[in-house]
């Protein structure tokens, strides 16, 4: 790849445009969106999406780099959303000369100094050991939320106002698209910098004592100092994330700090791919619109994500990003547009498949739990009585059938796949008289 | 490199001892290595010879008496402590990064010989003495082409190749193999052992070794080891001329080798 550098003796520019391009790209996305989507409520939306994505891409820094499972990762945002919120307080009672943009830091600064304690201790080893202390420090500060009232709050929690710090540049940060653009800063900052982490000596190592920490013991590096770093790192990162939910939402409570919470983070950072950098950020994307967008349309939101979650986990061990960059060698050899038809004839009849089984779901949901002589519902923009035959024959034959068809067809996208990332591929079996329907 | 008359020798083992349990696999060991040596050790199956290599290495702690690397004592000391004092060892089981490409394998094991230990302020992709000193490694084990494939989906050979790459890559001047050509066909182990001859010269060669032809080939000095106890020890001709050995194992495997 550097070749040419080499050759020429020539000192590689400090960035070069191609790697500098996708974060460009990003900027101006992010930077544009509000002009786009300008109702308040789509800004609170991607502002809580650009907080998800800081935590997950921290918690990547652990999962997908360090091959450490952590079920207690909400501590870290948790505890610097926590000081930041004391902190934000502080200012207002003292007259601190802190501008709000700056308070991040301090979330970060405490997310690694309870990251630096609790790793101390926990990452002496990775697999079980570790996901077992993780959960364990997870569950005692989530405890501590109710003890330590005077830090915590109870379950009031802690509120604050973000509007009574020093104006920054005449800004006093009333309105969400003020936050939106602060969120965003921190968020490309620390995107970047957890990218280049990755490229560091002891980012590399990351990888390496994932793969093998006995072969990276042989190589001078101790394992455990490696995670260490890691483990800090990624605290850091994620006590960021807690000092932007403290701006963003004025309060911090014990859910901050849950297991759940937690656990939605493994999840999401899964549902996009903890293979490649980027894969957090679309966990992040999707996650959040499923948990935004599709809780206003059903009760049962979680039961979609946790299916979503089930599939990924066993048909896509590589996440969203994963089956993407399943399509980078067919996007290198052009041959993309082979896939259209194929993919066509296989998702079209899923997807209807899956939305008649969602909807046969959302009819025997709304026929058992709505209230007496309520049998009117809608679904999919359609209004029709939960209690009648006619609706549950037509889902459960979109869903059947959808899927029959998906099946049928999946096959010949697999094999559309297989050529697609082959140089040099024979053309389909259409040429030759096909054997494989004779057979 | 001279090995003046007063200096240690490169490895010094004392009265070597480990047990798992009641069984005491090694049964005091004395062993000295010169620098430069080329030093093979056989012995049967079980004899101790993977014990003894993971002892000296510091993967499993010893249970009695001294290991002294260039006169220093490794007691208590980690695997990585003791491949900073320039002990690099490969795997009897190929032990690689196999998700990371062929380049990133060696590249890792440069690293802290180069001095960026746990630094996360350089990039690695911009510093010259790294790509330069990977490039200078695939071209010495002939892998050059395949930079850029993870080192999973090279042949067998290939991976051996490698992980005497990454063993030397660090510069550590005492290299221990265990059964480098372990499962391999005739060109590929005569391959393979020219590729040890070219990487480790100048450097402490201590091998375990099954192969006869390679052991002969290739040792200034055998130790044979049987039941965690070394019975002979010397240069190759005296070894194999020695009744003990003869009668404990080495008669049968030559039989069974020609």
């Amino acid at each position: 790849m550097n070749d040419t550098f080499q050759n020429t003796a020539a000192k590689r520019p400090l960035v070069s445009l191609r790697d500098a391009a996708p974060w460009l790209v990003a900027t101006g996305f992010l930077l544009v969106m509000p002009f786009i989507f300008t109702a308040n409520s789509t800004i609170t939306i991607m502002n809580q999406m650009a907080i998800t994505i800081i935590f997950a891409l921290a918690y990547n820094m652990l999962l997908g780099q360090g091959g450490m499972l952590s079920f207690g990762h909400a501590v870290y945002m948790g505890v610097g959303g926590f000081m930041c919120m004391h902190i934000l307080n502080m200012v207002e009672d003292y007259s601190l000369p802190l501008p709000l943009p700056l308070l991040p830091i301090f979330g970060g600064l405490f997310g690694m100094g309870l990251a630096t304690i609790v790793g101390a201790f926990s990452t002496r080893k990775a697999g079980t050991v570790f996901a077992m202390i993780s959960l364990g420090v997870g569950e005692l500060i989530a405890a501590c939320s109710i003890i330590i009232v005077a830090f915590f709050g109870g379950e009031e929690g802690i509120p604050g106002d973000r509007t009574y710090g020093l104006p920054f540049f005449g800004n006093e940060f009333l309105h969400p698209i003020d936050v939106y653009y602060l969120i965003v800063f921190w968020l490309i900052l620390s995107a970047l910098l957890m990218y280049l982490f990755s490229r560091t000596p002891v980012g590399r190592m990351a990888n390496a004592v994932r793969d093998n920490p006995e072969r990276a013991e042989f190589l001078g590096y101790s394992a455990r100092k490696v995670r260490f770093i890691s483990f800090t790192a990624s605290g850091f990162f994620a006590g960021v994330a807690g000092g932007l939910f403290a701006i963003n939402y004025e309060i911090l409570t014990e859910e901050n700090l849950s297991l759940i919470l937690s656990g939605q983070i493994l999840l999401i950072t899964f549902l996009g791919g903890v293979g490649f950098f980027f894969g957090p950020i679309i966990g992040a994307i999707v996650f959040t619109l499923l948990q935004t967008v599709l809780s206003l349309e059903t009760e049962l939101w979680q039961l979609y994500v946790g299916a979503l979650f089930v599939a990924t986990v066993m048909y896509f061990p590589g996440g969203l990003a994963g089956v993407l960059m399943m399509h980078y060698p067919s996007v290198k050899l052009g041959k993309v547009k082979s896939l259209v038809v194929p993919y066509l004839k296989t998702l079209v009849p899923a997807i209807i498949g899956l939305l008649g089984t969602a909807g046969f779901i959302e009819i025997m949901f709304h026929g058992r739990h709505a209230a007496v002589g309520d049998e009117q519902m809608t679904l999919f923009w359609i209004s029709l009585n939960s209690h009648s035959a006619l609706p549950i024959v037509v889902t459960l034959v979109l869903a059947v059938g959808g899927i029959w068809v998906a099946r049928r067809f999946a096959p010949e996208m697999a094999e559309a796949w297989h050529r697609s990332i082959t140089p040099n591929a024979p053309p389909p079996p259409a040429q030759p008289p096909s054997t494989r329907d004779a057979a | 490199m001279s090995a003046g008359q007063g200096s240690p020798p490169a490895l010094e083992l004392a009265g070597l001892r480990k047990s798992f349990g009641k069984t005491e696999i090694i049964r005091g060991v004395d062993l000295a290595i010169g620098r430069g040596e080329r030093h093979a050790i056989i012995g049967p199956n079980g004899a101790g010879k993977s014990t003894l290599f993971n002892l000296i290495t510091g993967r499993f702690p010893n249970s009695g008496g001294h290991i002294r690397l260039h006169g220093n004592d490794l007691a208590g000391l980690q695997p990585f402590e003791i491949n900073r004092m320039g002990l690099s060892r490969s795997f009897q089981i190929t032990n690689i990064f196999p998700a990371m490409t062929v380049f990133e394998n060696v590249r890792c094991s440069l690293l802290w010989s180069k001095g960026y230990r746990y630094s996360f302020w350089n990039m690695v992709a911009r510093s010259r003495d790294l790509t330069l000193g990977t490039e200078a490694i695939l071209e010495q084990i002939n892998l050059t082409a395949r930079r850029n494939l993870p080192a999973g989906v090279l042949s067998y050979a290939e991976q051996r190749a490698l992980e005497i790459g990454i063993t030397i890559a660090g510069g550590a001047d005492v290299i221990m193999l265990d059964e480098p050509t372990a499962g391999m066909s005739h060109s590929e182990t005569d391959y393979i052992v020219d590729l040890i001859r070219q990487v480790t010269v100048g450097k402490t060669l201590i091998m375990v070794e099954h192969d006869m032809g390679v052991v002969f080939g290739l040792a200034d000095r055998i130790s044979v080891l049987v039941y965690g106890e070394i019975i002979a020890s010397g240069a190759p001709e005296d070894v194999r001329a020695d009744p003990k050995v003869q009668e404990a194992y080495l008669g049968a495997a030559l039989e069974a080798d020609h």
